[in-house]
């Protein structure tokens, strides 16, 4: 029998097994939606932005082991697409965004909501299809999930034309799929990896720095595994969080920008690097020069080789897939017993536990004013850092990274790469229906949730009862803190005046609001919001905080890493870090 | 380093732009770009002449082979190579100048392929040197039009690309 390319589309999507698809409709795609509504084997979410369609969908993926869905409409909507397929691009997601387009006939004729869709998206997905053809539709949507989800992940996006959606043809969903052209590696070379094996063991000062492949890998356990056996010191990345447990002895915080004093230092003067589905990106090394300048030899593990030595040099690279060369490596170090120099390895520690005393992290409590760190360690203490945490894009964002220990992978979801405000709303919302039992905090700013405020009604209406914790400074805070420390604070543009009653507004959609301005609130309204009474309601949280907060350490652009800005009490202690470094001596 | 990339990809629509899109997007130079389908008419061949550091060739060549449609890549300055580029070449050919052109063409082993009263259209093929050689062993005000094709590039003896 013949069948409708809409038909087919919603078939294929059940044999993938789909469970939500985030779509706003227009006539480009109301063959599809037709077809949606005449099936029940997944759900579609209305949201109120193609945008936030699309890191809903991305959110659901990240915190779970899905591909996410998308659909949108041609023109309009597909553009409104865009900022979410980037951001989940830069973040290396599986998604498949599925747009409309106008007729095939009528296909660069400047139709009424045409836009190359395909052109437009070209750098900013993992591929992309233009199905000309009603016949070749099933095969290019198992294609694209399998490209999405293999090798380095990222969104596809697949372009139907209205005509393709009304064509019928004989519906065959192929069983697999074979690209000639396209070939995921998955084992490391084992040669490479008795190397790194190797290295590491002649290692004096070695570190560990995991990544968010390592949380897109699955590869949580793995990582554990490893820092157990080798008992060094652990760094994640941003995008990394979680990939070891945040309370794990060896976690030594987060590196970069905003790492903390001890894994930044322990990342400029270690001298063998195991670099884990981690990509030595700017806002984690700075400059390759100040970071290379205590030399190290670099192992680097990834999916992705165009990742390995894009940046710097590495010594011995390991294409692969994570999970798979890290067991790999466990086994090697099993088998051969070997491991770092424990004499060695002691000193290293002795060091690093030297850097973490002064607590880089800690700051001034106050009875007065809210302090943004208190909201989010009162959130961990609240949830027993068990809550998946969305964030928007701002200090609010390095706060929650910071202060919130996250204990597993994928409970930590953030625009790392292209750090787009807006997100953090519909993704609470996609990681909700993606885990229908979880607490779910999106913490955010008053900058950033106006970004996707109208999100508020989607949740409404699918009853995803996110937590909002939107930490208000009353300032585009990470501008206002730039704009301190670089341009004599002229704060040019970045105080949001005008602030709407975010109580109002969160009723005014049909939820609770809460404003908190005394500290002493911050504890008994969080336990209140994640408490029994409110479980099945989205609570939003106007915390009033303090406007001057400025998140530490920092390090500025163009500087290393050892070279931060600390806070307050660690004044004075900016550059004297590794006092034995001769004694140690270096690895040749 | 100028180097000259061979690449074996997918003949399908859109391939070129991604390929394009891709040096442009990152920044890499393309100094010239020839592509046609081979004999399989499902591939197509490009050879890209490009420059830059060994880093920036390594990478170049990476995220290539990332594109889903590129089956190879290979960088034929690694071995030994032939390259080949053509050009069409239309000059000024009157009075004693007609004799010298001709005699310029074969010395070059190029050969005239169009001839009018006062023109001859040279067509000539060699390395991107020949060639420019050749036009400045021309009086520049004899050139009236030149088009080069970009190189085509193969490897050596038994060193062959293909799938
Ligand atoms: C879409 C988008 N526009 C602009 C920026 C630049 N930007 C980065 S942080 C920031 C301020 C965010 O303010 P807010 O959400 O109030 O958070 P805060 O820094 O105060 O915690 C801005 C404007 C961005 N990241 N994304």
């Amino acid at each position: 029998m013949e069948i409708s390319g809409s038909e087919i589309l919603v078939r294929c999507l059940q044999e993938e097994g789909v469970e939500f698809v985030f779509g706003y409709p227009g006539g480009a795609v109301l063959e599809i939606y037709d077809a949606i509504f005449r099936q029940t084997a997944f759900k579609h979410v209305l949201v109120r932005h193609e945008q936030a369609a699309v890191h809903a969908a991305d959110a659901y993926s990240r915190s779970s082991d899905k591909v996410g869905v998308a659909l949108v409409t041609s023109g309009p909507g597909a553009t409104n697409a865009l900022t979410g397929i980037a951001t989940a691009y830069m973040d290396s997601i599986p998604l498949v965004v599925i747009s409309g387009q106008v007729g095939t006939s009528a296909i660069g004729l400047d139709a009424f909501q045409e836009v190359d869709m395909v052109g437009c998206s070209r750098p900013i997905v993992k591929h992309n299809f233009l199905v000309k053809d009603v016949r070749d539709l099933a095969e290019t949507i198992k294609k694209a999930f399998y490209i999405a989800a293999t090798g380095r992940p990222g969104p596809v996006v697949i372009d139907i034309p209205k005509d393709v959606s009304i064509h019928k043809t004989e519906y065959k969903y192929p069983e697999s799929v074979a690209i000639r052209s396209y070939s995921p590696p998955t084992k490391g070379h084992p040669g490479q990896i008795k190397k790194a094996v190797q290295l590491i063991a002649e290692g004096k000062r070695p570190f560990l720095y995991v990544g968010g492949g390592a949380v897109q890998g699955r590869a949580g356990k793995e990582v554990t595994e490893l820092a157990n056996i080798l008992g060094i010191p652990v760094t994640n990345t941003l995008m990394g969080l979680g990939a070891l447990d945040g309370t794990h002895p060896h976690f030594v915080g987060m590196l970069g920008m905003h790492g903390t004093y001890e894994a930044n230092l322990a990342m400029q003067y270690c001298d063998v690097l195991i670099a884990v589905g981690a990509r030595f990106d700017d806002r984690v090394i700075s400059v390759p020069n100040h970071f290379l300048s205590n030399p190290k030899k670099i192992i680097h593990i990834d999916v992705d080789p165009s990742s390995i030595a894009k940046r710097v040099k590495v010594d011995i690279p390991i294409v692969g897939d994570v999970k798979h060369v890290l067991t790999d490596m466990i086994a090697q170090l099993r088998e051969s017993g070997l491991r770092p120099n424990p004499s060695a390895l002691e000193a290293w520690w002795k060091q690093v536990n030297e850097w973490r005393k002064p607590d880089s992290l800690l700051y001034t409590p106050s009875t007065e004013v809210i302090k943004p760190q208190h909201v989010i360690q009162t959130l961990w203490n609240v949830t027993n850092g068990e809550a998946i945490v969305t964030s928007d894009v701002g200090q609010h964002q390095m706060w929650a990274a910071q202060y919130y220990k996250f204990r597993r992978p994928k409970q930590w979801i953030n625009s790392g790469g292209l750090g787009t405000m807006g997100f953090g709303l519909p993704a609470a919302m996609g990681a909700q229906l993606a885990n229908p039992d979880a607490q779910v905090a999106c913490v955010t700013g008053e900058g950033s949730i106006q970004m996707n405020i109208q999100e508020l009604s989607t949740c409404k209406q699918y009853h995803t009862p996110v937590k909002v914790l939107s930490l208000n400074n009353r300032y585009l805070g990470m501008v206002r803190q730039w704009q301190e420390f670089f341009y004599g604070t002229r704060y040019s543009e970045s105080y949001m005046d005008a602030l709407p009653d975010f109580v109002k507004v969160a009723e005014a959609y049909g939820h609770v609001g809460f404003k908190v301005e005394n500290p002493a609130d911050v504890e008994p309204v969080l336990k209140e919001a994640f408490g029994p009474s409110l479980k099945e309601r989205l609570v939003f949280i106007d915390f009033r905080t303090d406007q001057t907060e400025n998140v530490f350490p920092m390090v500025q652009n163009g500087r290393g890493l050892n070279q931060m800005d600390l806070p307050p009490h660690m004044a004075g202690m900016q550059q004297a870090p590794f006092e034995n470094n001769r004694d140690y001596g270096n690895l040749s | 380093m100028r180097h000259i990339l061979s690449i074996l990809i997918e003949n399908e629509a859109g391939a070129l732009s991604r390929v394009t899109g891709l040096f442009s997007a990152r920044g890499y130079n393309i100094d010239s770009l020839t592509v046609q389908t081979t004999e399989d008419p499902t591939l197509s061949r490009m050879t890209i002449v490009t420059h830059g550091s060994d880093e920036v060739i390594e990478q170049i060549t990476k995220q290539l082979n990332k594109l889903i449609e590129v089956v190879k890549v290979i960088d034929l300055n690694e071995s030994d190579h032939i390259e080949r580029e053509l050009m069409l070449i239309k000059v000024r050919a009157t009075g004693k100048d007609r004799e010298e052109m001709k005699r310029m063409a074969d010395i070059f082993r190029g050969r005239i392929i169009d001839v009018t009263e006062k023109t001859y259209t040279i067509e000539l093929t060699g390395p991107g040197e020949k060639l420019d050689a050749f036009i400045k062993a021309l009086d520049s005000t004899v050139i009236l039009e030149t088009v080069r094709t970009g190189a085509s590039g193969i490897g050596r003896g038994e060193r062959i690309l293909k799938i």
